[in-house]
Parts: structure tokens; C-alpha cells; sequence
């Protein structure tokens, strides 16, 4: 029996973002990454019509955290006090394609910096490597809209991927971010009603959505990963079928999310393996989870995982 | 092509007589159309209709059993491409490999790491529920010890690898009562595959490189008699490997191509035991419904045991989990006492964060319908009353000396009400729970 056809051509596709200003555009970075376009869901079709290859963009804390294991910290001992250090540490040594420099240490319950520590970070960290950035706020609204628009200012003209804004606290980062010509990233709560409401949001004040990144929060494998999962899925198809309001390319926060739960990170459990090998396997398999629902930017944390889930990204997106 | 639900709603007696367990024959007729109904519950059809529905009606994924007793699985039927659309229906068997060039205390111990492949996580017991005999030695008689062995040491289902009939027909015969699936038969051993599967009741597994191939391939085995196929596409880069299994899941759904309606299966071989659970994850995400593993580290199985469990959750019914107290750590009468609600991703991001503060706690888990606190809260399920109603049915009281209650940041506008209705001390606690450990170990003191 002769195999039947099966084609589906979809109308719409999703955006093509490119992050990072080299010196001819502008800026100091001496590359440039690409994510996005997928004109398919993923694995539909034919090859070509997949997205641009997913990247992976490191996490670099402001501040060194106090919270994170030590199977977490150790590869990361002699360079958590420096930024521009552990960035350069990503990006040699673990192929970072981008940095997320999180800015947890501007937060008021934590360790309560100010503006001045934030424009210094940012600009340590673009001194140090030459890869595009992803700058992440606190979560504190009110410090968030006092801190991030210097933030913003000090990586003028760099073409970072900035964020988050949401529903109730969008204003002031869109305004800089345009300003100053970066991307930005809206986030909603694993809800995808409120993610599009956000894009409009940001539409009405002028942003750009080509210049748009969206977040739908992400929950770790064990923990809630299926809601981001078929967000993500629905996010996918609104945008093939020609929805240009949910057409952005997608960041997920799996390094955050996946080291929180107990799985990756308690060290004397019997018959569950070994926490070093373990840790790392919990952030990787929520990573590769999260790409087959079609996930574009990767946050991680972890040496390990960062170099299982390249392996396998690098045999699919060949 | 597959009928409407009107469509084979004429070829129903319309008597409604209820003896399919449908209220009337068009309800019947809408399920025959979903394929979540078989014709077979109808017994007042013509045998006219019949033949024209059998065709149509049947799910365009057959199912396939093996192994035996209550460690039976069970694959395929399934009825969407995305999860949201409906749901996944079998949960991907895990299975884990025992090459038969091991023997004695070396093939035991393997035995005996992959039966111990068991956790519980959220109260579910989850584990690898398939055991795959390799021959790899290329010879039929250590290929038939090491199925006995493993026969004798595991009631996991059996999964035979051998692409020699004679090895096969050897092994299948010796342990058929815990009905193995044969893997696998190709294209030129399909004749003699498919008579072992028959003879001794057993499914099969159909090895091809290609969706021509194997579509071909599955006729011929079907030809045979054999009509419990499992789909084992080998030889293909694990990047053509999932594009064609998303094709094969698409051809069997949507256009109903029979000879690609099985579910099925994929060995993961290439390296380490990291690598192995990446490309296993991929494969459960993307449609299969057996992977073998050659490799028994816990800490590989259990990610992507939990994958399984989360992709092939009823996406339409939240998770929850049991109302009660849970005590975190070894909490004392002079611990915290927080509440939050039954939906399980919401306690289980309190319990973690809770953990993380090393603080030892109580938390009341309110029952609110598997809904979160601010969806509760607004639903009037988690109220004043709902809350103290749970701190009596729980006897809180008794767990504790001091009178005072952590609530969820974002119903603080509830604390007054509270108060009153319990005359405990509220404390509002964090909006976000990541805030707790903070809280906890700073506000709490």
C-alpha cells in the first residue's frame, strides 16, 4: 500500500530574533545569535522547516548566591564573587551562546543593591566576553523600575534581550528598552491568555513585536513542567496559524526552576543515584523536555547539563 | 477514511435501547466517531453496518499487551498529536536491557538492577516496567538461558532481542507463558517472526529504516496473521529517527493508514547513561510508546520516569494532592504553622521552598479542588471558612502550642476574617513561596 501524503503548510511562522551588536552595528559583541522561524511544530514537516538551532544562555548571578547546592556551586567556586569572570568562565569553557546575567541581588529581601552595583555588573560582564547578553530583573516590581532602566542604559546599543515585564509592571522597562534598542521579554504566569495580553501591552506602547521574547514561566520536570509544555505547544500552533501577537520566539528559566526541587539536589537519598550526576540530569531532562514543545532560548546552570543538552541539541539541529 | 459521528449515526438500529452504556444511539454514534467507543458494544447492529463501521470505527492506534499478570503493560491506542487536544493515553513503557553475554552472578546482578529500577515520587509509585533480553552473543542457546533466567528472576514484562528466528523460536519457547514481545522481525525474516509470534500468542516488533519499509513490512507480517505489531524504526539518526515517528504518529491519526497504526518502540544503545536519558526523554516526548535503555543508573531513570509521568497527565484534570497536614523536616509543638492549597503544583512549590528554608514545619493542605490560591480565593473556595474548617478537621491545634497561622501573601486580605473566625494570630507570609525560606528563617523568629 502506497504511504499517503501528509502535508500541512501553515500560514504563519514564528519570528526570527536576532540578539548582540557587533561593532557594525554599533555595539562590542563579537557575535551575534539567531533563534526563532520555525515555520512548523517541531519535528512536523520537513527538516527546513524547523527553527533556527535553540541556544543556551548561562546563568551569571550579580551577587553570589547563597542558596544554590553545592554540587551547583562547586564547578563555580573561584568565579561566584566576579561576574565578568564567571561569565568568561561560560563562555570558553561551556560554550555559553548567551549570558543571563541575573540581577537576584537587587531584590530588597535579598541582598538590596542599588543602581550603581547594577550599571557596574553589566558593564564588568560586556567587558568580559563578547557574546550577546539576556539581562534578568529581581522580581520586585517597585526596585525592578528603579534599577533596570540604568541597567538598560549602561548596555545601550548592545542589542541585549531585556526583561521580564508583565501584566501589572510593563511601563517603565518597555519605554528604556526601546529607547535604548534592546529586545524585551514578556513573561505570564503558565497562563496563555495573559501572555498575549502582555504583547499587547507592550504593542500599544510602540514596542516592536519583532523585538519581542516571550516567557510563560517554566516549571520544573516533576513540577508543573506540563503546563509549560503544552503552553508552549498551543504557543507554537497560535503562531503557525498566523496569530501575530503570539509569534515570538520562546525563553525558558530551566536552571532557576530545576535546582529548586528536591530531586536534583538532596545528597543522601538510597536508590536514587548519586546527587552528581543527578542534579545535572534533572535541569538536562527538563531542558530537552521543553525543547521538544519547542522552547528557543534555554536559561542553565549547570556544567553537565549544559553539555548533555548541546549534545543532543547539535544531533538534531545539525 | 474515518465516518462522522451523523454518518454513522444512520447505520446505528437508532432504537436507543442503552445496551452500549450510551443513553441514546447518536451519544454512541459520537463516541464511535472519536474512536473512544467500539462497534462490538452495540448488539443490535446488521451485520451490513457492520462491515461498512468495522473499518472506520476502529481506533486508528491498535493497542498492544505483554507480559503477564499484574505486571502486564499495555501500549498505543493513542488519539492525538499534542496533549492539549485530549490527552496521552499509555504512559511509554520503560525498560532497561540484560545482554545475554552475561551469565551466572554477573546476568543475576543485572536482573537485579534493573527490578530495582522502582521509585516513589507525589505519592506514585513509577518504574521501569519492561526488561529487554539482548542477544548479543549471536547464540541461540545462551540467548534461551539468559531468557529463562531472566523469566525466573523478574516478573517485569519480557521484551526478546533477536534478529535470528532460529535463536528466537528457541527462546519464545521457553518462556511464552509471560508472553514476551519478539523483537524484531524484518524484512526477510518477517514470514518466519510472524509464525513464532503467532504460535505462541506474542506480539511483535516489525524493524525497518524507512516509513516505506516498514509500512510494507507490517502488511506482510499482518498477511501472516499477526495483528499485535509494535513499530521499531532502527538504523536512522536519532534527528530523522524522531521526524519519522512524529510522521508515523501523523499517518496513523489523521489519515488512518493502517499499516503505520501500531504503537512504538525504540532502543537507545549510544552512550553514557546521561546521554542515553537525553535521547530517551525526546523519544517519550515524541511518540514512543516502548524505550529500552542499555543502562541502569538510577539517576537516568528516574528524570525520565518522571517525564512519562508528566507528559501523560490528563492535562484536563488538575493534579492534586490529599487535604491533611504535612510535616516538613521533624517539626516540634513550637514549629510553623502555614497553610496552602490541594493543587499540586502549589504544594509542591511550597513543600520545596519550605525544605529549602531547613526550617522544620507544618503545612495544612485546604482542599480547594485542585486549584491555586489565588484561582481559589476568587472562587470562594479558599475562604475563612474553608480554612478553619481544615485547621478543625486536621486538629491543628494539637500539633501546635502557639496560635499563630502563616497564610499565602496574596490572600492577605483575608487575615481579618480569619482571625476572627479561628482567634489564631495571622501571619501573612510571602506572595511567592520562593520567598519562604527567607521568611521562615528571618520574619518566623
Amino acid at each position: 500500500m502506497p504511504v499517503p501524503e501528509i502535508v500541512e503548510s501553515f500560514t504563519g511562522s514564528v519570528n526570527k530574533v536576532t540578539l548582540g551588536a557587533t561593532k557594525d552595528d554599533g555595539g562590542t559583541r563579537t557575535s551575534k545569535v539567531t533563534v526563532g522561524g520555525a515555520r512548523n511544530v517541531v519535528y512536523g514537516g520537513s527538516g527546513e522547516e524547523t527553527s533556527e538551532k535553540p541556544v543556551i544562555a548561562l546563568d551569571v548571578i550579580d551577587t553570589s548566591p547563597d542558596d544554590w547546592p553545592d554540587v551547583l556551586s562547586e564547578p563555580y567556586k573561584d568565579v561566584l564573587n566576579s561576574p565578568g569572570d564567571w561569565a568568561k568562565k561560560c563562555v570558553e569553557e561551556l560554550g555559553a551562546d548567551l549570558i543571563c546575567v541575573k540581577f537576584d541581588g537587587i531584590h530588597p529581601e535579598k541582598a538590596d543593591k542599588d543602581e550603581s552595583h547594577g550599571v557596574k555588573v553589566t558593564e564588568e560582564v560586556l567587558k568580559a566576553v563578547g557574546v550577546p547578553l539576556v539581562l534578568w530583573c529581581c522580581g520586585n516590581d517597585e526596585k525592578d523600575n528603579q534599577v533596570m532602566p540604568k541597567i538598560s542604559e549602561a548596555a545601550k546599543g548592545e542589542n541585549c534581550l531585556i526583561g521580564t515585564v508583565t501584566e501589572d509592571n510593563y511601563k517603565s522597562l518597555t519605554a528604556v528598552s526601546l529607547a535604548d534598542n534592546h529586545h524585551l521579554i514578556t513573561q505570564a504566569p503558565l497562563d496563555i491568555n495573559i501572555a498575549k495580553q502582555v504583547n499587547i501591552l507592550v504593542s500599544d506602547m510602540g514596542f516592536p513585536l519583532e523585538r519581542v521574547v516571550m516567557f510563560q514561566a517554566t516549571g520544573a520536570l516533576g513540577y508543573g513542567i506540563e503546563y509549560a509544555y503544552s503552553i508552549q505547544e498551543r504557543q507554537r500552533l497560535a503562531a503557525l496559524t498566523g496569530d501575530k501577537i503570539m509569534a515570538m520566539p520562546v525563553i525558558c528559566d530551566v536552571g532557576y526552576e530545576s535546582w529548586r526541587v528536591k530531586e536534583a539536589k538532596l545528597t543522601d537519598v538510597t536508590g536514587w543515584g548519586g546527587v552528581e550526576d543527578r542534579g545535572p540530569m534533572w535541569e538536562a531532562t527538563t531542558a530537552i523536555c521543553l525543547l521538544q514543545a519547542g522552547a528557543d532560548i534555554i536559561r542553565m546552570r549547570h556544567p553537565k547539563a549544559v553539555a548533555t543538552v548541546k549534545n543532543l541539541i547539535d544531533q538534531i539541529w545539525q | 477514511m474515518a465516518l462522522t459521528g451523523l454518518e454513522i449515526f444512520k447505520l446505528l438500529p437508532k432504537t436507543n435501547c442503552k445496551k452500549c452504556g450510551m443513553p441514546t444511539c447518536l451519544a454512541f454514534a459520537m463516541q464511535l466517531a472519536q474512536k473512544r467507543a467500539k462497534l462490538e458494544d452495540c448488539p443490535e447492529v446488521s451485520d451490513e453496518a457492520k462491515q461498512m463501521l468495522a473499518a472506520a470505527a476502529a481506533p486508528p492506534m491498535c493497542k498492544v499487551v505483554f507480559g503477564r499478570g499484574d505486571n502486564q503493560v499495555e501500549i498505543g491506542q493513542e488519539t492525538v498529536m499534542f496533549r492539549h487536544e485530549e490527552k496521552f493515553y499509555s504512559p511509554t513503557v520503560l525498560a532497561a536491557s540484560a545482554s545475554d553475554k552475561l551469565t551466572g552472578e554477573d546476568l543475576k546482578k543485572r536482573i537485579e538492577a534493573v527490578n530495582s529500577l522502582q521509585f516513589e515520587r507525589v505519592g506514585t509509585k513509577i518504574g521501569v516496567s519492561a526488561i529487554a533480553v539482548v542477544n548479543d552473543s549471536g547464540d541461540a542457546n545462551s540467548f534461551v538461558s539468559a531468557a529463562e533466567a531472566v523469566k525466573a528472576a523478574s516478573s517485569l514484562a519480557m521484551i526478546l532481542v533477536s534478529d535470528e528466528p532460529a535463536a528466537m523460536e528457541a527462546a519464545v519457547g521457553k518462556v511464552k507463558d509471560a508472553v514476551p514481545l519478539i523483537a524484531s522481525a524484518k524484512a526477510d525474516t518477517a514470514a518466519q517472526m510472524a509464525k513464532i509470534a503467532k504460535e505462541n500468542g506474542c506480539p511483535v516488533a516489525a524493524k525497518a529504516e524507512s516509513i516505506e519499509a516498514m509500512s510494507d513490512l507490517t502488511e506482510k507480517i499482518k498477511a501472516e496473521g499477526v495483528e499485535d505489531i509494535v513499530l521499531n524504526l532502527e538504523g536512522l539518526s536519532l534527528r530523522d529517527k524522531l521526524y519519522n515517528l512524529s510522521r508515523m504518529r501523523a499517518l496513523s491519526l489523521k489519515k488512518v493508514f493502517r499499516p503505520l497504526g501500531y504503537p512504538t518502540i525504540s532502543f537507545v544503545t549510544d552512550g553514557d547513561a546521561s546521554q542515553q536519558a537525553a535521547v530517551a526523554a525526546a523519544l517519550i516526548c515524541k511518540y514512543s510508546g516502548i524505550v529500552v535503555l542499555d543502562t541502569v543508573e538510577p539517576f537516568a531513570f528516574l528524570p525520565i520516569l518522571t517525564v512519562v509521568m508528566n507528559i501523560y497527565t490528563d492535562p484536563q484534570k488538575p493534579v492534586q494532592v490529599e487535604p491533611k497536614v504535612y510535616p516538613i523536616g521533624e517539626p516540634d509543638e513550637n514549629a510553623p504553622m502555614m497553610f496552602t492549597t490541594n493543587f499540586s503544583l502549589t504544594y509542591y512549590t511550597v513543600e520545596s521552598d519550605v525544605e529549602a528554608s531547613r526550617v522544620p514545619s507544618y503545612i495544612l493542605v485546604v482542599d480547594t479542588e485542585g486549584t491555586s490560591v489565588l484561582t481559589a480565593y476568587s472562587g470562594d473556595k479558599l475562604n475563612e471558612k474553608t480554612v478553619a474548617d481544615a485547621m478543625a478537621k486536621h486538629a491543628v491545634e494539637s500539633l501546635v502550642k502557639h496560635r499563630k497561622l502563616v497564610i499565602p501573601g496574596y490572600v492577605a486580605v483575608m487575615s481579618g476574617k480569619l482571625e476572627e473566625a479561628t482567634n489564631w494570630e495571622i501571619m501573612v507570609g510571602p506572595r511567592e513561596s520562593s520567598m519562604l525560606p527567607k521568611y521562615l528563617q528571618e520574619v518566623w523568629k
